[in-house]
Protein backbone atom coordinates (compact mmCIF):
# COMPACT_ATOMS: atom_id res chain seq x y z
CA UNK A 1 0.00 0.00 0.00
CA UNK A 2 2.98 2.23 1.03
CA UNK A 3 4.88 1.48 -1.97
CA UNK A 4 2.06 2.33 -4.20
CA UNK A 5 1.16 5.92 -2.60
CA UNK A 6 4.85 6.48 -3.02
CA UNK A 7 5.02 5.88 -6.38
CA UNK A 8 1.77 8.03 -7.20
CA UNK A 9 3.48 10.96 -5.36
CA UNK A 10 6.66 10.90 -7.39
CA UNK A 11 4.92 10.63 -10.87
CA UNK A 12 3.10 14.32 -11.61
CA UNK A 13 -0.42 14.62 -11.12
CA UNK A 14 -1.04 15.28 -14.67
CA UNK A 15 -0.22 12.20 -15.42
CA UNK A 16 -2.64 10.18 -13.17
CA UNK A 17 -5.43 12.79 -15.15
CA UNK A 18 -6.57 8.87 -16.46
CA UNK A 19 -5.69 5.91 -14.64
CA UNK A 20 -4.46 6.99 -11.18
CA UNK A 21 -6.80 10.28 -10.34
CA UNK A 22 -9.02 8.39 -7.70
CA UNK A 23 -12.15 10.51 -8.47
CA UNK A 24 -11.69 8.68 -12.01
CA UNK A 25 -10.42 5.54 -11.03
CA UNK A 26 -13.38 2.79 -11.68
CA UNK A 27 -11.92 0.28 -9.68
CA UNK A 28 -14.22 1.06 -6.62
CA UNK A 29 -17.42 2.16 -8.83
CA UNK A 30 -18.94 -0.47 -7.96
CA UNK A 31 -18.54 -0.78 -4.32
CA UNK A 32 -19.53 2.80 -4.50
CA UNK A 33 -22.63 2.69 -6.22
CA UNK A 34 -23.91 -0.27 -4.12
CA UNK A 35 -22.90 1.41 -1.29
CA UNK A 36 -24.66 4.76 -1.90
CA UNK A 37 -27.72 2.33 -2.57
CA UNK A 38 -27.37 0.76 0.38
CA UNK A 39 -26.49 3.98 2.65
CA UNK A 40 -29.19 6.72 0.71
CA UNK A 41 -32.03 4.20 0.42
CA UNK A 42 -31.72 3.06 3.76
CA UNK A 43 -31.74 6.99 4.43
CA UNK A 44 -34.80 7.79 2.72
CA UNK A 45 -36.85 4.88 4.20
CA UNK A 46 -35.63 6.17 7.76
CA UNK A 47 -36.60 9.78 6.70
CA UNK A 48 -39.84 8.73 4.69
CA UNK A 49 -41.04 6.54 7.46
CA UNK A 50 -39.81 8.19 10.79
CA UNK A 51 -38.62 11.03 10.91
CA UNK A 52 -40.34 13.37 8.57
CA UNK A 53 -44.09 12.01 9.82
CA UNK A 54 -42.59 13.14 13.32
CA UNK A 55 -41.60 16.11 12.26
CA UNK A 56 -44.62 17.24 10.32
CA UNK A 57 -46.82 15.75 13.16
CA UNK A 58 -44.76 18.23 15.29
CA UNK A 59 -44.98 20.87 13.04
CA UNK A 60 -49.11 20.15 12.18
CA UNK A 61 -49.74 20.03 16.08
CA UNK A 62 -48.31 23.37 16.61
CA UNK A 63 -50.12 24.87 13.73
CA UNK A 64 -53.28 23.46 15.12
CA UNK A 65 -52.38 24.47 18.61
CA UNK A 66 -52.16 28.26 17.55
CA UNK A 67 -54.89 28.34 15.59
CA UNK A 68 -57.33 26.57 17.90
CA UNK A 69 -55.57 29.36 20.63
CA UNK A 70 -56.06 32.20 18.21
CA UNK A 71 -60.09 31.09 18.09
CA UNK A 72 -60.52 30.65 21.57
CA UNK A 73 -58.70 34.34 21.68
CA UNK A 74 -61.52 35.36 19.18
CA UNK A 75 -63.82 34.04 21.16
CA UNK A 76 -63.31 35.56 24.51
CA UNK A 77 -62.72 39.16 22.90
CA UNK A 78 -66.12 38.50 21.38
CA UNK A 79 -67.29 37.96 25.10
CA UNK A 80 -65.46 41.05 26.27
CA UNK A 81 -66.85 43.11 23.65
CA UNK A 82 -70.48 41.96 24.57
CA UNK A 83 -69.79 42.32 27.88
CA UNK A 84 -68.48 45.88 27.34
CA UNK A 85 -71.35 46.88 25.48
CA UNK A 86 -74.12 45.71 27.97
CA UNK A 87 -72.01 47.28 30.44
CA UNK A 88 -72.46 50.38 28.28
CA UNK A 89 -76.08 50.05 27.85
CA UNK A 90 -76.97 49.67 31.42
CA UNK A 91 -74.63 52.29 32.27
CA UNK A 92 -76.72 54.55 29.87
CA UNK A 93 -80.08 53.64 31.02
CA UNK A 94 -79.37 54.70 34.77
CA UNK A 95 -77.81 57.49 33.94
CA UNK A 96 -81.25 58.50 31.63
CA UNK A 97 -83.11 57.30 34.22
CA UNK A 98 -81.20 58.93 37.43
CA UNK A 99 -82.06 62.42 34.78
CA UNK A 100 -85.48 61.37 34.52
CA UNK A 101 -86.11 61.82 38.25
CA UNK A 102 -84.31 63.97 39.40
CA UNK A 103 -85.83 66.48 36.33
CA UNK A 104 -89.40 65.19 37.86
CA UNK A 105 -88.11 65.99 41.38
CA UNK A 106 -86.88 69.48 39.90
CA UNK A 107 -89.97 70.43 38.45
CA UNK A 108 -92.24 69.42 41.40
CA UNK A 109 -90.11 71.02 43.74
CA UNK A 110 -90.12 74.27 41.13
CA UNK A 111 -94.10 73.92 41.34
CA UNK A 112 -94.10 73.78 45.02
CA UNK A 113 -91.60 76.35 45.52
CA UNK A 114 -93.68 78.48 43.06
CA UNK A 115 -97.13 77.48 44.86
CA UNK A 116 -95.51 78.41 47.93
CA UNK A 117 -93.75 81.72 47.04
CA UNK A 118 -96.92 82.85 45.00
CA UNK A 119 -99.10 82.17 48.41
CA UNK A 120 -96.62 84.23 50.81
CA UNK A 121 -96.40 87.16 47.71
CA UNK A 122 -100.21 87.45 47.37
CA UNK A 123 -100.27 87.28 51.77
CA UNK A 124 -97.60 90.15 51.91
CA UNK A 125 -99.48 92.39 49.41
CA UNK A 126 -102.09 92.03 51.45
CA UNK A 127 -100.88 92.93 54.55
CA UNK A 128 -98.89 95.98 52.81
CA UNK A 129 -102.11 97.49 51.22
CA UNK A 130 -103.99 96.66 54.69
CA UNK A 131 -101.01 98.71 56.20
CA UNK A 132 -100.76 101.36 53.55
CA UNK A 133 -104.61 101.81 53.86
CA UNK A 134 -103.85 102.53 57.62
CA UNK A 135 -101.46 104.78 57.33
CA UNK A 136 -103.05 106.51 55.14
CA UNK A 137 -105.44 106.42 57.44
CA UNK A 138 -103.69 107.64 60.67
CA UNK A 139 -101.70 110.24 58.53
CA UNK A 140 -105.36 111.86 57.15
CA UNK A 141 -106.61 111.83 60.72
CA UNK A 142 -103.32 113.26 62.38
CA UNK A 143 -103.10 115.81 59.98
CA UNK A 144 -106.78 116.89 60.34
CA UNK A 145 -105.93 117.02 64.26
CA UNK A 146 -102.89 118.84 63.16
CA UNK A 147 -105.20 122.25 61.19
CA UNK A 148 -107.51 122.28 64.72
CA UNK A 149 -104.27 122.34 66.87
CA UNK A 150 -102.54 125.02 65.20
CA UNK A 151 -105.43 127.07 64.74
CA UNK A 152 -106.06 126.66 68.14
CA UNK A 153 -102.58 127.36 68.75
CA UNK A 154 -102.54 130.38 66.60
CA UNK A 155 -105.69 131.75 68.03
CA UNK A 156 -104.81 131.29 71.84
CA UNK A 157 -101.06 132.83 70.63
CA UNK A 158 -103.33 135.31 68.80
CA UNK A 159 -105.20 136.03 71.73
CA UNK A 160 -101.78 136.56 74.32
CA UNK A 161 -100.12 138.68 71.93
CA UNK A 162 -103.18 140.76 71.59
CA UNK A 163 -105.11 140.07 74.65
CA UNK A 164 -108.30 141.09 72.70
CA UNK A 165 -109.93 138.42 71.36
CA UNK A 166 -108.60 137.60 68.23
CA UNK A 167 -110.88 137.85 64.78
CA UNK A 168 -111.71 134.19 64.49
CA UNK A 169 -111.66 134.64 60.80
CA UNK A 170 -108.75 136.51 60.26
CA UNK A 171 -107.09 133.67 62.28
CA UNK A 172 -108.54 131.08 60.30
CA UNK A 173 -107.44 132.72 57.33
CA UNK A 174 -103.93 133.66 58.41
CA UNK A 175 -103.20 129.94 59.14
CA UNK A 176 -104.58 128.41 56.22
CA UNK A 177 -102.43 130.37 54.19
CA UNK A 178 -99.20 129.90 56.29
CA UNK A 179 -100.17 125.97 55.94
CA UNK A 180 -100.17 126.37 52.07
CA UNK A 181 -97.19 128.14 52.74
CA UNK A 182 -95.23 125.29 54.11
CA UNK A 183 -97.20 122.93 52.21
CA UNK A 184 -95.91 124.34 48.75
CA UNK B 1 2.77 11.29 1.28
CA UNK B 2 1.02 13.99 3.28
CA UNK B 3 1.28 17.09 1.21
CA UNK B 4 0.01 15.00 -1.99
CA UNK B 5 -3.26 17.12 -2.23
CA UNK B 6 -5.02 14.40 -4.51
CA UNK B 7 -4.02 12.06 -1.63
CA UNK B 8 -6.98 12.64 0.46
CA UNK B 9 -9.52 11.00 -2.57
CA UNK B 10 -8.07 8.05 -2.15
CA UNK B 11 -10.10 4.99 -1.50
CA UNK B 12 -9.07 2.39 0.00
CA UNK B 13 -10.75 -1.13 1.20
CA UNK B 14 -11.95 -1.69 4.89
CA UNK B 15 -13.59 -4.74 4.45
CA UNK B 16 -12.92 -6.16 0.87
CA UNK B 17 -16.07 -8.20 -0.12
CA UNK B 18 -16.41 -9.56 -4.00
CA UNK B 19 -19.39 -10.44 -5.57
CA UNK B 20 -18.34 -12.50 -8.39
CA UNK B 21 -15.75 -10.39 -10.44
CA UNK B 22 -17.37 -7.48 -8.83
CA UNK B 23 -15.38 -5.75 -6.12
CA UNK B 24 -17.87 -4.46 -3.41
CA UNK B 25 -15.57 -3.75 -0.71
CA UNK B 26 -16.51 -1.97 2.35
CA UNK B 27 -14.25 1.29 1.60
CA UNK B 28 -13.78 4.44 3.11
CA UNK B 29 -16.19 6.20 1.22
CA UNK B 30 -18.80 3.57 2.13
CA UNK B 31 -17.92 4.40 5.98
CA UNK B 32 -18.56 7.90 5.70
CA UNK B 33 -21.88 7.29 3.52
CA UNK B 34 -22.85 5.30 6.35
CA UNK B 35 -21.98 7.45 8.72
CA UNK B 36 -23.87 10.45 6.73
CA UNK B 37 -27.04 8.39 7.17
CA UNK B 38 -26.05 7.69 10.80
CA UNK B 39 -25.74 11.36 11.68
CA UNK B 40 -28.87 12.71 9.49
CA UNK B 41 -31.21 10.07 11.25
CA UNK B 42 -29.57 10.68 14.51
CA UNK B 43 -29.90 13.84 14.47
CA UNK B 44 -33.98 13.85 12.88
CA UNK B 45 -34.26 11.50 15.71
CA UNK B 46 -32.74 12.90 18.46
CA UNK B 47 -34.44 16.18 17.60
CA UNK B 48 -37.83 15.12 17.41
CA UNK B 49 -38.07 12.54 20.19
CA UNK B 50 -39.56 15.06 22.79
CA UNK B 51 -42.01 16.37 20.41
CA UNK B 52 -42.28 19.64 22.38
CA UNK B 53 -44.46 21.93 21.29
CA UNK B 54 -41.99 24.59 22.49
CA UNK B 55 -39.08 22.96 20.89
CA UNK B 56 -35.68 22.38 21.99
CA UNK B 57 -32.35 24.16 20.32
CA UNK B 58 -32.01 20.67 18.33
CA UNK B 59 -35.73 20.16 17.71
CA UNK B 60 -36.28 23.81 15.92
CA UNK B 61 -32.67 23.24 13.78
CA UNK B 62 -34.57 20.08 12.16
CA UNK B 63 -37.71 21.65 12.20
CA UNK B 64 -35.73 24.56 10.16
CA UNK B 65 -34.23 22.24 7.83
CA UNK B 66 -37.74 20.49 7.50
CA UNK B 67 -39.44 24.02 6.69
CA UNK B 68 -35.93 24.91 4.48
CA UNK B 69 -36.95 21.92 2.23
CA UNK B 70 -40.37 22.18 2.20
CA UNK B 71 -40.65 26.12 1.28
CA UNK B 72 -37.84 25.26 -1.37
CA UNK B 73 -40.18 22.68 -3.24
CA UNK B 74 -43.63 24.39 -2.41
CA UNK B 75 -41.62 27.32 -4.54
CA UNK B 76 -40.59 25.49 -7.13
CA UNK B 77 -43.36 22.72 -7.64
CA UNK B 78 -46.49 23.50 -5.74
CA UNK B 79 -48.16 21.67 -3.57
CA UNK B 80 -48.48 18.99 -5.82
CA UNK B 81 -44.62 18.57 -6.00
CA UNK B 82 -44.58 18.06 -1.76
CA UNK B 83 -45.22 14.12 -2.78
CA UNK B 84 -41.58 14.38 -3.49
CA UNK B 85 -40.47 15.83 -0.19
CA UNK B 86 -39.09 13.13 1.53
CA UNK B 87 -36.59 12.33 -1.39
CA UNK B 88 -35.61 16.49 -1.82
CA UNK B 89 -35.21 16.33 1.62
CA UNK B 90 -33.06 12.94 1.30
CA UNK B 91 -30.58 14.39 -0.91
CA UNK B 92 -30.70 17.66 0.69
CA UNK B 93 -29.58 16.22 4.21
CA UNK B 94 -27.38 13.70 2.66
CA UNK B 95 -25.41 15.92 0.37
CA UNK B 96 -24.85 18.55 3.58
CA UNK B 97 -24.08 16.20 6.04
CA UNK B 98 -21.55 14.40 3.52
CA UNK B 99 -20.02 17.79 2.66
CA UNK B 100 -19.85 18.77 6.36
CA UNK B 101 -18.37 15.48 7.40
CA UNK B 102 -15.71 16.19 4.48
CA UNK B 103 -14.54 19.14 6.08
CA UNK B 104 -13.27 17.14 9.11
CA UNK B 105 -9.48 16.58 8.74
CA UNK B 106 -8.46 12.90 7.49
CA UNK B 107 -12.13 12.53 6.78
CA UNK B 108 -13.33 11.61 3.24
CA UNK B 109 -15.40 13.53 1.12
CA UNK B 110 -18.01 11.47 -0.42
CA UNK B 111 -19.46 14.32 -2.78
CA UNK B 112 -15.62 14.48 -4.57
CA UNK B 113 -16.34 11.15 -6.45
CA UNK B 114 -18.51 11.87 -10.08
CA UNK B 115 -19.75 8.51 -9.57
CA UNK B 116 -21.33 8.75 -6.27
CA UNK B 117 -23.03 12.64 -7.28
CA UNK B 118 -23.69 11.17 -10.63
CA UNK B 119 -25.60 8.20 -9.21
CA UNK B 120 -27.05 10.87 -7.05
CA UNK B 121 -28.49 13.30 -10.29
CA UNK B 122 -29.18 10.27 -12.94
CA UNK B 123 -31.63 9.27 -9.58
CA UNK B 124 -33.34 12.84 -10.09
CA UNK B 125 -33.34 12.62 -13.67
CA UNK B 126 -34.99 9.37 -13.18
CA UNK B 127 -37.63 10.34 -10.79
CA UNK B 128 -38.91 13.29 -13.12
CA UNK B 129 -38.53 10.97 -16.87
CA UNK B 130 -40.31 8.34 -15.26
CA UNK B 131 -43.25 10.07 -13.11
CA UNK B 132 -43.38 12.61 -16.02
CA UNK B 133 -44.59 9.56 -18.12
CA UNK B 134 -46.03 8.05 -15.75
CA UNK B 135 -48.44 11.02 -14.76
CA UNK B 136 -48.94 12.69 -17.96
CA UNK B 137 -48.39 9.89 -20.96
CA UNK B 138 -46.98 10.93 -24.18
CA UNK B 139 -48.07 14.43 -22.88
CA UNK B 140 -44.57 14.77 -20.90
CA UNK B 141 -42.74 15.06 -24.39
CA UNK B 142 -44.71 18.43 -24.59
CA UNK B 143 -41.82 19.98 -22.11
CA UNK B 144 -39.47 20.17 -25.12
CA UNK B 145 -41.93 22.07 -27.23
CA UNK B 146 -43.03 25.50 -25.57
CA UNK B 147 -45.66 26.95 -26.49
CA UNK B 148 -46.12 30.32 -27.56
CA UNK B 149 -42.83 29.23 -30.15
CA UNK B 150 -43.17 30.07 -34.04
CA UNK B 151 -43.78 27.28 -36.49
CA UNK B 152 -40.96 27.28 -38.61
CA UNK B 153 -38.68 27.44 -34.59
CA UNK B 154 -39.94 24.49 -33.35
CA UNK B 155 -37.61 22.06 -34.77
CA UNK B 156 -34.94 24.17 -33.27
CA UNK B 157 -35.89 25.01 -29.71
CA UNK B 158 -37.07 21.10 -29.31
CA UNK B 159 -33.56 20.11 -30.65
CA UNK B 160 -32.09 22.74 -28.18
CA UNK B 161 -34.35 21.75 -25.03
CA UNK B 162 -33.80 18.21 -25.86
CA UNK B 163 -29.74 18.66 -25.94
CA UNK B 164 -30.88 21.22 -22.60
CA UNK B 165 -32.74 18.21 -21.05
CA UNK B 166 -29.96 15.78 -21.44
CA UNK B 167 -27.51 17.99 -20.03
CA UNK B 168 -29.29 18.09 -17.23
CA UNK B 169 -27.82 15.23 -14.95
CA UNK B 170 -24.11 15.89 -16.15
CA UNK B 171 -23.96 19.22 -14.63
CA UNK B 172 -25.90 18.99 -11.85
CA UNK B 173 -23.70 16.11 -11.17
CA UNK B 174 -20.40 17.43 -12.42
CA UNK B 175 -21.36 20.98 -10.51
CA UNK B 176 -21.56 19.15 -7.17
CA UNK B 177 -18.37 16.83 -7.58
CA UNK B 178 -16.70 19.96 -9.11
CA UNK B 179 -17.07 22.28 -6.63
CA UNK B 180 -15.82 19.63 -3.86
CA UNK B 181 -12.91 18.11 -5.51
CA UNK B 182 -11.64 21.75 -6.21
CA UNK B 183 -12.21 22.95 -2.98
CA UNK B 184 -10.58 20.70 -0.91
CA UNK B 185 -7.79 20.46 -2.98
CA UNK B 186 -6.88 24.46 -2.92
CA UNK B 187 -7.24 23.87 0.48
CA UNK B 188 -4.78 20.81 0.80
CA UNK B 189 -2.47 23.21 -0.97
CA UNK B 190 -2.09 26.01 0.88
CA UNK B 191 -2.32 23.93 3.94
CA UNK B 192 0.85 22.07 1.99
CA UNK B 193 2.59 25.72 1.31
CA UNK B 194 2.30 25.97 5.35
CA UNK B 195 4.23 23.00 5.95
CA UNK B 196 6.84 23.33 3.32
CA UNK B 197 7.28 26.80 3.95
CA UNK B 198 7.76 26.89 7.37
CA UNK B 199 10.25 23.76 7.20
CA UNK B 200 12.47 26.74 5.31
CA UNK B 201 13.39 28.27 9.18
CA UNK B 202 12.60 31.27 10.52
CA UNK B 203 11.99 33.46 6.99
CA UNK B 204 9.68 30.85 5.54
CA UNK B 205 7.61 30.83 8.88
CA UNK B 206 7.01 34.61 8.44
CA UNK B 207 6.45 33.62 4.79
CA UNK B 208 3.75 31.20 5.53
CA UNK B 209 1.93 33.61 7.53
CA UNK B 210 0.21 34.63 3.91
CA UNK B 211 -1.12 30.45 2.97
CA UNK B 212 -2.21 30.09 6.73
CA UNK B 213 -4.68 33.01 6.61
CA UNK B 214 -5.65 31.63 2.39
CA UNK B 215 -5.95 28.23 4.62
CA UNK B 216 -8.15 29.94 7.35
CA UNK B 217 -10.30 31.96 4.99
CA UNK B 218 -10.62 28.98 2.48
CA UNK B 219 -12.07 26.88 4.93
CA UNK B 220 -14.74 29.41 5.99
CA UNK B 221 -15.27 29.26 2.34
CA UNK B 222 -15.57 25.34 1.81
CA UNK B 223 -18.44 25.25 4.87
CA UNK B 224 -20.46 27.66 2.72
CA UNK B 225 -19.76 25.79 -0.24
CA UNK B 226 -20.57 22.63 1.72
CA UNK B 227 -24.02 24.16 2.76
CA UNK B 228 -24.48 25.92 -0.92
CA UNK B 229 -23.66 23.20 -3.31
CA UNK B 230 -26.61 20.86 -1.03
CA UNK B 231 -28.87 23.50 -1.57
CA UNK B 232 -28.06 23.69 -5.01
CA UNK B 233 -28.18 19.98 -5.47
CA UNK B 234 -31.26 20.30 -3.99
CA UNK B 235 -33.04 23.64 -5.23
CA UNK B 236 -32.11 22.21 -8.74
CA UNK B 237 -33.78 19.09 -8.18
CA UNK B 238 -37.20 20.52 -7.30
CA UNK B 239 -37.02 22.45 -10.32
CA UNK B 240 -36.82 19.35 -12.53
CA UNK B 241 -38.88 17.83 -10.52
CA UNK B 242 -41.69 21.02 -11.44
CA UNK B 243 -40.99 19.74 -15.14
CA UNK B 244 -42.38 16.26 -14.43
CA UNK B 245 -45.52 17.38 -12.76
CA UNK B 246 -46.25 20.96 -15.09
CA UNK B 247 -44.08 19.64 -18.55
CA UNK B 248 -45.60 22.84 -20.18
CA UNK B 249 -43.82 25.40 -19.85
Amino acid sequence: MSTETHTETQVPAEHGGGGNFPPFDPTFYGSQLLWLAITFGALYYILSKVALPRLAGILEERRDRIASDLDEAERLKRETDQAIEDYETALADARAKAQKIAAETRDSLNADLADKRHAAEAALADKVAAAEQKIAGIRATAMGEIEGIARDAAAAIVEQVASAGADAGAVEKAVASAWAARRS
Amino acid sequence: MATDPIHQFQISRIVPIEVGSLDVSFTNSSLFMVATVAAVTLFLVLATRGRGLVPTRLQSMAEISYEFVANMLRDAAGTEGMRFFPLVFSLFMFVLFANLFGMFPYFFTVMSHLIVTFALAMLVIGTVVIYGFMRHGLKFLGLFVPHGVPGYLIPLVTVIEIISFLSRPISLSIRLFANMLAGHITLKVFAGFVVSLSALGAVGIGGAILPLAMTIALTALEFLVAFLQAYVFAVLTCMYLNDAIHPGH
